[in-house]
């Protein structure tokens, strides 16, 4: 179903080619897959909600002059200005923090991360409640599947990052410290 | 800050560091303690400590009006004006035969060319869809261009720059490692386009290759390992006279607020071993990686550079029109720490050389990019122009400064 509804989608966007559009119009169709209020209800793709306004700028920057790759998004952001990229980012930052995972976490496995964290500083940059700061993204909350996703995609190059700061970070980490750190964050508020 | 009182605290920060070390509260607020002898025993985890991060460029360029031109600070006798601005995240600095200057970027896609007619100065953009295109450098009218993981040239640059062919692949394959993987690119007296390897990570045993300087022919072909035990550098060149390899190298994070320094460097002879990761700034064996080794084993550095100073690009001043004092003696770019509470860096500074090759005392030479510990522009690369004056490039404002002597008015001397 949700795969369908995310081709549906793209498939709206190249008809009406949203390189032409101006921002405003764009809108819907960002939260039609990033979720209403920017807390993603589909697979792999990012909840937006309080990410701080540096980072998204620099993100939708990078869609658009194709320094970062994945389509959909590199559609989305063709053609925006500056003030535009600008403008969608602030939007992005009012937008309510994503609702954390609520179940009973497993204890065990909380503590592991937690010590991970520590270890690899994740809490200096992204800040002890995770809420990030200027170009360090807001993680507490975000999608599990998005964060394995992208932790993945730094440690094989296919996630390109502003600068070097997370590949240098994920140089040390393995898979399944990859695994217990997205289930931890995905659970912190 | 006044011109004379710097240099001292260049050399002295580390003496200073191992002092305010012992006065660090102990790790006790971790709530689950490491294991016995695990290497992040001893890392600070305190709430200051984690003000510290990256401190990130900004995507665009300043205004032009927004410069901070009246924050910058040189010695008496020398003016301070922008050069050209409106090129984000303006990094290497390449000069072309006729005067063309070619300015790479490390965190966008484009390499830029400033041309000067007659004192007014256009930007252009000669390539773009590139990926971390740091490196540039030019010879007999070809300029190459170093990105991440390989190298490119455009022939005959300076005659096209209006429009510019796809630049053209003469060595593909380099590790695609992002920390660290950003290049840097000068040609040799010999002739031949060095850049390097840089460590993958922050401090770690690096794989074999990485750590490395590189050279190959201006084709492209013939890659030779010349050095080892190089962490990450971004600047070197070449002294007029005894034709020997200097470059700066930028120290490990983490070890502590004022330890260890960054380093610059001599090359005297091929196969020598700068020390990383088993070796800092000399005396300083690391502490994960140092246990068995001495640091007697490595080619010392000249100078201590500051910790966490980010020493990049450096030249030797080569021109005519500074004071006879500048003449072979090194300019270092010094883009600023972040990696420390107190920052420190975010200007220029001169190294002495003496004739014997070694460095004696380092001054500052352009000073006020850091203000109130926040940058307000960061210096990255250095440029001797044909004029003599020399250019700073700066990829906070997207900007490129030029610093001349004894002509006009002498603007901010401190």
């Amino acid at each position: 179903m949700r795969s369908l509804a995310v081709g549906a989608i793209l498939a709206g966007l190249t008809a009406h080619a949203a390189g032409a559009q101006p921002l405003d119009a764009r809108l819907p169709t960002c939260f039609a897959c990033h979720g209403e209020n920017g807390t993603s209800q589909l697979p792999e793709i990012p909840s937006l909600g309080a990410q701080p306004t540096f980072y998204t700028t620099v993100q939708l920057l990078m869609f658009r002059d194709k320094l970062r790759i994945t389509e959909p998004m590199n559609e989305m952001a063709k053609g925006l200005t500056d003030t535009e990229l600008q403008k969608a980012a602030d939007i992005i930052s009012k937008l309510p923090p994503p609702t954390p995972v609520s179940d009973t976490p497993d204890a065990a496995r909380m503590e592991r991360a937690r010590a991970l964290s520590q270890q690899h500083r994740c809490n200096f940059c992204h800040q002890a409640n995770y809420a990030g700061q200027e170009n360090v993204p807001r993680l507490a909350g975000q999608r599990e599947d998005y964060l394995l996703k992208a932790l993945r995609g730094y440690k094989d190059n296919t996630r390109r990052g502003y600068d070097a700061q997370m590949s240098e970070v994920v140089y040390d980490l393995k898979d399944e410290d990859f695994v217990e750190l997205a289930y931890f964050l995905a659970r912190q508020k | 800050m006044t011109y004379s009182s710097r240099p001292q605290s260049l050399v002295l920060a580390g003496t200073v560091g191992v002092l305010l070390m012992a006065a660090w509260p102990a790790a006790a607020q971790q709530p689950a303690p490491l294991p016995p002898g695990s290497p992040l025993i001893g890392r600070p985890d305190t709430a200051d400590a984690k003000k510290l991060a990256p401190v990130p460029a900004p995507p665009v360029a300043a205004a032009a009006d927004k410069l901070p031109v009246d924050k910058l600070k040189a010695p008496k006798g020398f003016k301070v004006e922008v050069y050209a601005s409106g090129m984000p995240n303006a990094r290497s600095l390449a000069l072309g035969d006729k005067g063309t200057v070619f300015v790479g970027s490390r965190l966008l896609d484009k390499v830029y060319a400033i041309v000067d007619k007659g004192g007014k100065r256009e930007v252009k953009v000669v390539a773009s869809g590139l990926y971390r295109p740091n490196g540039v450098a030019f010879k007999n009218g070809t300029l190459y261009i170093m990105e991440l993981s390989q190298l490119s040239k455009i022939d005959n640059i300076e005659d096209k720059l209006d429009n510019p062919p796809k630049p053209t692949v003469i060595l593909d394959g380099l590790p695609k490692d992002e920390a660290h993987g950003w290049k840097y690119l000068a040609i040799g007296t010999d002739n031949k386009l060095y850049f390097e390897i840089g460590q993958p990570c922050n401090n770690c045993m690096p794989p074999e290759g990485y750590g490395t300087m590189r050279r190959v022919n201006l084709d492209g072909s013939g890659m030779e390992t010349i050095a080892k035990g190089i962490r990450n550098t971004v600047g070197f060149d070449w002294h007029p006279v005894s034709k020997e390899m200097y470059f700066t190298d930028n120290s490990r994070d983490w070890m502590s607020e004022d330890l260890p320094n960054d380093e610059l460097n001599r090359m005297t002879k091929v196969g020598q071993h700068f020390g990383s990761p088993f070796c800092y700034q000399g005396n300083l064996p690391d502490q994960e990686f140092g246990w068995g080794r001495q640091c007697s084993e490595f080619t010392p550095p000249i100078a201590l550079m500051g910790p966490h100073a980010a020493s990049l690009g450096m030249k030797f001043y080569n021109g005519n029109s500074f004071p006879a004092k500048y003449k072979n003696q090194i300019l270092v770019a010094r883009h600023g720490s972040w990696n420390k509470t107190n920052k420190i860096g975010g200007d220029v500074v001169l190294v002495n050389i003496k004739k014997d090759g070694s460095a004696g005392p380092i001054e500052p030479f352009l000073t006020g990019f850091l203000d109130n510990n926040s940058y307000v522009g960061r210096p990255v690369d250095i440029l001797v122009m044909k004029d003599g004056s020399v250019l700073v490039s700066d990829d906070w404002n997207g900007a490129v400064w030029r610093v001349s002597a004894g002509s006009g008015r002498t603007a901010a001397a401190r």
